[in-house]
């Protein structure tokens, strides 16, 4: 295997054949995942969700893609039709890109990924924030007062939760002392008789707090789901875009929701180590458990006002964060010397 | 004392706040702290992961459906006698009190050849167009020989219109088990 990765015809086969089996699990993931929380929305409400395509409803999602892919690719009049074509292709292009960096473990030692780079998570960031291009760029060029308004509230939005969300992860590298997804997740402790991997929620629990806050608000799910918000907005961003544009926002959505999960997942909660279970079940149920975590939120928070999400990104995640990482480093520099 | 508090304070202040007037701050006692929120928060979490793991109310519908009244005024149904004779003698009383006027009774003569009703006449063409049907139960009411009830059934969805002129043939199917018991323990036989 490294002979073939090292070879430069090689190396590019195997990078080719990893991205095509990695844009497979997640478009999958993707899939299961609105399936998922369509039922699990559907339970807190007490109502089955959906049951009727194949076995579970599990099909349900191919049903409505087909659907999708067959309506008419609708672009308004007097729009900005380039603009308005290139907004969802960024948002689709951003959300699969970060998953270039995100380690899964297959086996015991068995790792899988496409770019092992030293700055991992900065890049997650980087990418994830470049969604903000997206849904701005959409709102502007549907030429619709309603997705214009979707488009600058998440502007906004991103930029306030971006650095509580930036912030809440310092002190992970701080006490890690690398960026790289996979020191972070095989970062053990020698405390006594213990050898081997730890959680890192138990250093950092307030930073893992903020994560799951900002995380939630990057990436416009509810309660801080203001850029669609259906009530007010009709659709946000979203109302002038039908088919398989629409499709592409969702799917990005989606993917994103799956990204944030997997990197709580990997940089809280000890990744694919979970004691005895197998490392690739292990990463998964962590991945489930979070993506549960936010679809119990959708189904129990009522959105919040926008000057009470501006207020509590400004005077309440972000000096905490700070704070958080002043703390941390005040002990590292005491406990370490 | 009463005249002092009147001076100093309106009985009743104006609920609406003066251009530029601020909200009052509350006292610092009823202020709820940040501990009360995140205990409303998790209140509310548990409240929906307890119906989570509760049974689901939907009533799924073509495989299950909800129980219907005795009285349901559903499709129409003409009967017969035990003996097999029709009840129907082509009076068109039905026709006559339906408000929509969407049965259409063309009657008979019976001969002793040919006896389709223990009456002088029957009914030779008996329809109603079911589009126009508002299943008041007018013609069951009006009906002297209660030939025409209303049946439990309202799933009467069809493909084209003309299937919803319902024939005398499809009228005089067999009524569900359940309407024939019930209307044999009253009423003539």
């Amino acid at each position: 295997m490294n002979d073939l990765y090292n070879n430069p015809i090689g190396h590019w086969v195997v990078v080719t054949v990893a991205i095509t089996a990695l844009l497979f699990v997640v478009l999958t993931a993707t899939a299961y995942t609105v399936w998922f929380e369509r039922v699990a929305l559907g339970r807190i409400q007490r109502r089955p969700g959906p049951n009727r395509v194949g076995p579970f409803g599990l099909l349900q999602l191919a049903a409505d893609g087909v659907k999708l892919a067959f309506k008419e690719s609708f672009v308004p009049a007097a729009t900005d039709k380039t603009l308005f074509v290139i907004a969802p292709t960024i948002a689709v292009a951003a959300a699969f890109l970060a998953w270039a960096v995100i380690p899964i473990g297959l086996w015991y030692n068995v790792q899988y990924w496409i770019a092992d780079i030293n700055i991992g998570v900065l890049l997650v960031f980087a990418f994830s924030s470049l969604n903000v291009y997206a849904i701005v760029i959409g709102g502007y060029a549907s030429n619709n007062k309603y997705s214009l308004l979707g488009g600058l509230r998440s502007a906004a939005q991103l930029i306030s939760y971006e650095m509580a969300l930036g912030l809440a992860l310092v002190p992970t590298f701080m006490i890690v002392g690398s960026l790289r997804l996979r020191d972070i997740v095989e970062y053990t402790v020698h405390w006594g008789w213990y050898n081997g991997p730890i959680p890192l929620i138990l250093l950092t629990p307030v930073g893992f707090v903020i994560y799951i806050i900002a995380a939630v608000a990057e990436t416009n799910r509810a309660p801080f789901d203001l850029p669609e918000a259906e009530q007010e907005l009709i659709g946000g961003f979203l109302t002038e875009y039908s088919g398989l544009k629409f499709v592409m926002y969702y799917l990005a959505e989606y993917v994103n929701m799956i990204t944030v999960s997997a990197l709580a997942a990997l940089l809280f909660f000890g990744g694919w180590y979970l004691w005895v279970v197998p490392p690739v079940l292990a990463f998964f149920l962590k991945v489930v458990l979070f993506l549960f975590l936010y679809i119990w939120l959708r189904g129990t928070l009522p959105r919040l006002r926008y000057d009470m999400l501006m207020r509590l990104g400004w005077k309440v995640l972000l000096p905490l964060a700070i704070a958080n990482v002043i703390v941390t480093g005040i002990i590292l520099v005491t406990t370490l010397g | 004392m009463t005249d002092e508090q009147d001076s100093e304070q309106p009985e009743h202040p104006s609920p609406l706040r003066k251009p530029g007037e601020r909200v009052p701050a509350k006292p610092e006692g009823e202020r709820p702290g940040v501990m009360s929120d995140v205990a409303a928060l998790a209140g509310g979490l548990k409240t929906t992961l307890s119906e989570f793991f509760k049974p689901t109310v939907t009533l799924e519908y073509p495989e299950d459906k909800s129980p219907r009244s005795e009285r349901y005024r559903g499709r129409h149904y003409l009967r017969r006698y035990e003996n097999g004779l029709e009840r129907c003698i082509g009076c068109e009383l039905c026709a006559a009190a339906c408000p929509v006027g969407c049965i259409l009774v063309i009657a008979a003569e019976n001969t002793d050849e040919k006896r389709v009703s223990p009456g002088e006449r029957y009914a030779k063409t008996y329809e109603i167009n079911m589009l126009r049907c508002i299943f008041c139960g007018y013609c069951e009411d009006a009906c002297p020989v209660q030939a025409i009830v209303l049946g439990p059934e309202y799933e009467l969805s069809d493909t084209s219109r003309e299937k919803f002129i319902y024939t005398k043939e499809k009228l005089l199917e067999p009524l569900p088990p359940d309407v024939q018991a019930r209307l044999d323990s009253k009423g003539p036989k």
